[in-house]
This record gives C-alpha cells, structure tokens and sequence, in this order.
C-alpha cells in the first residue's frame, strides 16, 4: 500500500517507529485503567447506592425466600399455573447462565416439529378455548428467559388453570386482564402479562 | 399493529432528529480541532498526563498511529482472555479463553465489529468484559470517530498537510464524549432494571419449582457504550433480548436512539464545518429515506407471520413470533432490527436467525450496503462521504464537468481510493461465503437446511467484513475455521477501508477549495440526496442480488409457495 501509493501528495515524512509505539502504548494503558477500571466501578458505585434492588437484579421475595426475578421467566409447567413462553436456553429450559434462541429459521421442518408438539402438550394439559392457537405460546424467545406473554395467551390458559384451582373461569379471565400492561401505542392486541407475577398472585390468593 | 409501529417509528425519527443538532454541537468543536477557551486549562493539562503533544499528522503518519494502536489494543485484549483465569474479578472461575476464539474475539472488538462466537455469560471472567472488551467498545468507537474527524478536515482544510493528531482525537473523543454518555445512560438502564454488581451469579429456587442459576455482572456499564459506540457486543449471549440487558421498552427506546445519536450528530457536525448545516442535513436524509423504508419492510415481512406454522393452529394475525420477546413485539423488535443493521451496531433484542425470509434480508442488505445507512459511529459517514464522492463523479460524468465535492475538484487519484473503499468489502464478503459453502469445515457449521443455511454463512460474512457484528446465529462459528476466516474478514474489512479512506483525506486536504459558481452542482438538495441515496443503492443492489436471490429470496419462494 504505501509503495503503490508513493508520489502522491504526501507531504509529512513516515516517523520513527518510536513515536508511535510509545504514545500508543501509553495511551491504550491509560485508558484501560480509566474506561476498564474508573468508569464500570464508579457505575457499580453510583447504581448500588441510587438503585440498590435494581443493580442487584430486582429479586423477588416470598416469606424471606427468593423466589424469582420480576425480569425474568421460569418454566412453569403444571395445569394450575400459567406457563411462559417455550424456551430454547442452553441444556434446560429458563437457564438464566445460558439465555439464547432457537434459531431455527422460518422453513426449517424442526421449527414445524417443535410448534406441533407443544400444541399437544397444551392440548393434554386441560381444556383449551377453540380458535387459533395464540403464536407466541408456541414459539421460543429470543433470550429464553422472557418473563412476559401476550394477553392473549394468557388468556388462551384461563379455561386449564381455571378448572385444576377449580375457579370461576370468567373471574380468572378478569383477575389477567387487570394484571395486563398495555404496550406503547397498543391495544389489546398487543398487552402483555408478566407470568411470574400472574402465578405469583394466584399462589397468594 | 402496523399503527403502533409507525407511531413508534415517528417518535424515534423526531427524538433522533431533535438531538442531531445538539449533537452535531458538541462533535463539532472536537472535529475541527477548536475546542472553546473555557476547556483549554483542563484539556492541556489532560493531554499533559497523557504524554500526548497535539502537533499535526500527514495522512500517513495518521493511518499508521491508527493501525499501531489497533494492532496494540488486539494484542492486549487476547492476552486478558488468555490470562483471565489468574485475574482479578472473576468469582465464577472462568478459564483462558480457546486461543482461536480469542484470537476472533479480541479483531472482533478492536474492529468495532463485536461479533460474538462464544456465550458471554459462560465464557468471559468479569474482568475481561469491564477492562478488555468495554475498554475496545470505547476504543473502536473513538477509532471510528477519529478517522471521520481525518475526512471532515480533508474537505474542510486548504493546501494543507495536517489532518489533525490521532492521539488527540482519540482521548478527547473517549474523555469528552463518550465517556459523560455512557455514564449518563448506564445509569438510567440500572434504574429500569439493568444489573451492576461485582458479585457472583444468583442462585435461588424458583416459584415455578426449578433450581435458577442467574448470571449477573457489571452490565449496565458495557450496555451504554456497547450501543453508544455501535458496538453490539452482548454481556450475554442474547445480548439486548435478554431481559437484564434491555428490561423495558423505555430502555429499548434509548438504546436504538443511542445507537443512532453519534452518527447522526456527526453528519451535522461535518455541516458546521463545511460551513453549510444544509451539507450535513443532505446526508442525513439519505440516511433516513434508505432507513424508513427499510424499516417498513422488515415490519411488514415480520408480522405477516410464518404460513407453516399457521397451517398447525397458530395464530398467524399476530406476527413471527419465534425468536422474538413479549415486550418489544413486532414493532420494538422490527425497528431495532433495522437500526442495528442500518447502523454496525450488531446488538440483537430478536434472534436474526428466525426472522422470515425476507425480513432476514433486509437487515442482511442493509450490512452489505456497507454500513453507510447512519452506520458505525465515524464509519458510517466516512463510508457515506465516500458514497457522496462518486455520487458527484457520477454526476459529472453525465454531464461532462470536472466533478466537486464542497470546492473540491475530484481526481483521479481520489477515485481510484473511493473504488478500493467501496470494492474491499464485497470482495470479502462474496469470497468468504463462496469458499464456505465449497469447503467441509464451512458447510460443518450450518444449523438449518436449504437455503436459509446459505443464507447463514451470508450473513456471517456480510456482518464481519462490514464490522456489524449481528448474526444468523445458528451458525456454528466458534470453529478453527470461522474463527480465523471471519477474524481476516474483519480486520481487513475495518482496516484495508481505513487507510484508503485516510489517502482520500490527505489527498483532498493538500487541495485548493474553489468557489462555489452558478456550474458547481449542489450537494445539499433533493437532486443531490436522490442521487447519493441511488449510488448506495445500485451498488449494494449490483453486488449482492445474485447472492440474495440464492438466499432469502429462494427461501420466501418456498415458503409462500406451498
């Protein structure tokens, strides 16, 4: 490059190498301690004492115990419960060391596979409404870990959960729609509900 | 559905319009070299303990200061990883880092690319993600600005040899600008929910009955400036659709304008300093009429759904779910999809992978446009002002006049430089997916069949050598062979365009300005934009249509057609 490039407007001379590799060395260890080392502990400084809870992760506790956190979703999975979105973390399920997706692509005879069974799998658990099945019941996150579904799917559940806590379904109904957050610019369409918190009030009710 | 995304497409162009200016504002000063009077005791006495003397740099000298200081950030950031499991904050006891994963991530990261083949929350000891990789965040970011900086004073300087002092620019761009941002925004992530503790991962019993392992770390500091300096490099392995990467919508929000907010400041800066706002404001439009109706697109491909999946009972009115999050949907996630690819941002909130076809190959050619679309911060408007280069020798062509760009004339030596910038990148990239789809250890790494597989090592290649960083991730990339194959593709993808772009500099600054008559063509209308916006336009669209058709665009034949 600099050869082909010779004859051209060049008009400061190439500088030993030592007034380059000096600066650079001293730039690049002074800014390691200043951005790798002042910047994240003054933030760790800073969080723990405005937002303690959330720089700790915002956890969630019942009688003493942790039992979970707000951000986060487990996989819930007994007919009395509202179950969370399919999750495709590494080796099991909602494994909060190893978020990721599936990445199966859209045609893949997998992703066909997987969706076909977990629509048996909602279908033997309990009663189900009739109509389509909600696609974000049945298809895995993106993180693994969601902690949210669609109003909708919630709402797809409240015949099964109904019946295993032997509820009045149309008071469940009610009870997930108030526990609903709207989307921005949304409508009903688009609400969601956090399952943590849903099971978490039924368990205390 | 399609109402709430343009509303929230609304919001987001008028936030990010609204902050332009302001932006522009404060790059300004730094890009010319002229800070206010007020900051001169502070800024001497900063360069002082630096050991830096600001004197001025010929474009060679710039481009070597750049590449030994990249080289040097490379090697210091592969010996953390190797040696992070005798360093200090590291209470889950991570080893070495594998050499060839190193070796990847360590271009990676100096590269601005921040492509990711190990999992972030299994793989890498707290240390290494505050001192080696966000040190890198900054450093590329500054890199980036500093080169922009070069080519802005190459079109603003007369007869003049200097384009300004590499080490200079990177420590105030670091200390005066990205620093303060990230601060800023790193604390607001952590009052919606963002972890920062130094402490080990939690481990709990859930409600729902299961043993919780979760992993924890300081993430709200790497997540500012991973986006602030379009990095993408995820803390963990779902990067920002991991609910403690990016918890709200409100922190979704901020993090596409965060993405966004230095590239486009800096086109505004270049219009302070070429004397007319108009100038900068051009280029942003082109960045935003390319950006808009993409973003469109993906919406519109994304909530069309899956026809397969509608076929078994699923709902298809809803959208594509697989791979996406409840709180972003289908508008949040379209929109960041967008704006990571359109900027070389690479940070994900849905997984690319399982994205429809076609909503897979917008963001896929927005990263083969060359990352001129807002893009990498400096990069993307030194890739764009390449871009407005040949737009004027295009024009000039047509209508047989010596073509200028801002008074100056442009020459061959300048052309023959705008080739090498817009030609390395498809080289590599069309190369690299032609070699990995004939040899084993390419094929070896496919996770999906047909032509979304294709689709994959495109993607792969077209996100390395243009440093975004995002992927189809079902590739098996933390190979022997992708490691070293797309650690090339980076670093000559981010270097081989660094230094002809600075031999455009120097070339442009050595030149008289000539005054602006009634026969120079305007750059700063809507003849101009649409001629900038079609130069990007029709290069992207020569290059890389055979491979597309291959692709996405097979892959949605098959799909509907059944």
């Amino acid at each position: 490059m600099q050869h082909a490039l010779s004859g051209t407007a060049t008009p400061t001379a190439t500088p030993a190498a030592s007034a380059l590799w000096w600066p650079a060395t001293r730039l690049l260890l002074g800014l390691t301690l200043l951005l790798g080392l002042g910047y994240p502990l003054a933030v760790t400084g800073l969080a723990q004492w405005l937002f303690p809870a959330q720089a700790q992760g915002s956890l969630l506790q019942q009688q003493g115990r942790t039992v979970g956190l707000a951000l986060v979703g487990q996989a819930f999975s007994k007919p009395g419960e509202f179950w969370g979105r399919p999750s495709a973390t590494a080796s099991t399920p909602y494994n909060g060391a190893g978020s990721g997706g599936s990445n199966l692509g859209p045609a893949n005879p997998a992703l066909a596979k997987a969706v076909a069974e977990r629509i048996a799998a909602l279908k033997a658990a309990g009663p189900l409404p009739a109509g389509p099945v909600p696609a974000d019941l049945v298809t895995a996150s993106a993180s693994g870990l969601d902690p949210h579904i669609s109003l909708a799917a919630a709402l797809y559940q409240v015949p099964r959960v109904a019946a295993a806590r032997q509820l009045d379904a149309a008071k469940l109904a009610q009870r997930v729609r108030q526990q609903a957050e709207q989307a921005w610019f949304g409508s009903d369409a688009t609400a969601r509900v956090n399952v943590l918190q849903l099971n978490l009030a039924l368990a205390r009710s | 559905m399609m109402l709430q995304f343009y509303s929230l497409l609304a919001l987001f162009m008028l936030l990010l319009t609204l902050s332009a200016r302001p932006m522009g504002a404060w790059l300004a000063p730094l890009a010319a070299g002229q800070l206010p009077a007020r900051w001169q005791t502070f800024d001497s006495a900063l360069l002082r303990v630096a050991g830096i003397r600001d004197t001025g740099m010929g474009w060679r000298q710039y481009a070597l200061a750049v590449l030994v200081f990249n080289l040097l950030g490379a090697l210091l950031l592969y010996a953390l990883q190797r040696l992070q499991g005798v360093l200090p904050f590291n209470p889950q006891g991570m080893g070495a880092v594998e050499a060839g994963s190193a070796f990847n991530t360590a271009i990676s990261f100096v590269t601005n690319t921040n492509w990711q083949g190990y999992a972030g929350e299994s793989t890498m000891s707290y240390f290494t993600q505050m001192a080696g990789l966000a040190v890198q965040n900054f450093l590329s970011a500054a890199t980036g600005i500093a080169v922009a900086f070069a080519l802005m004073r190459g079109f603003t300087r007369r007869e003049s040899a200097d384009l300004g002092n590499f080490w200079a620019d990177v420590l105030r761009v670091s200390v005066y600008l990205l620093l303060p941002l990230s601060l800023l925004l790193a604390l607001v992530f952590v009052q919606q929910g963002v972890p920062q503790t130094l402490a080990a991962y939690s481990d709990y019993t859930a409600l729902a009955g299961h043993a919780q392992t979760l992993a924890l770390g300081p993430v709200a500091s790497q997540e500012a400036i991973k986006l602030l300096g379009t990095n993408g490099g995820g803390f963990f392995n779902a990067n920002s659709a991991h609910p403690f990467e990016n918890p709200t919508e409100l922190t979704n929000l901020l993090q596409m304008l965060a993405i966004f907010l230095i590239p486009a400041g800096l086109t505004h800066a270049f219009g302070r300093l070429a004397g007319d706002r108009r100038q900068g404001w051009a280029l942003y439009a082109a960045m935003s009429v390319i950006f808009i109706a993409c973003a469109i697109g993906v919406m519109a491909a994304e909530s069309q759904g899956n026809p397969l999946l509608a076929a078994l009972g699923v709902d298809g009115s809803s959208g594509n779910w697989e791979g996406k999050e409840v709180r972003f949907g289908m508008a949040a996630s379209s929109l960041f999809i967008t704006v990571t690819t359109a900027a070389s941002c690479g940070a994900v909130n849905a997984m690319h992978d399982s994205l429809t076809a076609l909503g897979g190959m917008l963001p896929m050619w927005l990263m083969q446009l060359g990352e001129v679309v807002f893009g990498g911060v400096g990069s993307g408007l030194y890739g764009m002002l390449v871009f407005a280069v040949l737009a004027v020798f295009v024009a000039g062509l047509m209508v047989g006049r010596t073509p200028e760009y801002l008074g100056k004339k442009i020459e061959a030596f300048d052309m023959k430089m705008v080739a090498l910038v817009i030609l390395t990148t498809p080289a590599l990239v069309l190369a690299g997916s032609a070699a990995s789809v004939l040899l084993a250890p390419g094929l070896a790494g496919l996770a999906n069949p047909g032509a979304h597989g294709f689709s994959e090592v495109l993607y792969a290649f077209s996100s390395a050598a243009n440093n975004n960083g995002s992927a189809f991730a079902g590739l098996s990339a933390n190979t022997a062979y992708y490691n070293a194959l797309l650690g090339i593709a980076m670093w000559l993808g981010r270097f081989a365009v660094i230094v002809p772009v600075l031999a455009l500099a120097g070339s442009l600054a050595a030149k008289k300005t000539l005054a602006t008559t009634n026969g120079s063509m305007p750059t700063h209308g809507g003849l101009f934009i649409g001629l900038l916006v079609g130069s990007v336009l029709l290069v992207g669209a020569l290059t890389y249509l055979p491979a597309l058709a291959l692709g996405p665009v097979a892959e949605h034949l098959m799909i509907w057609a059944r």
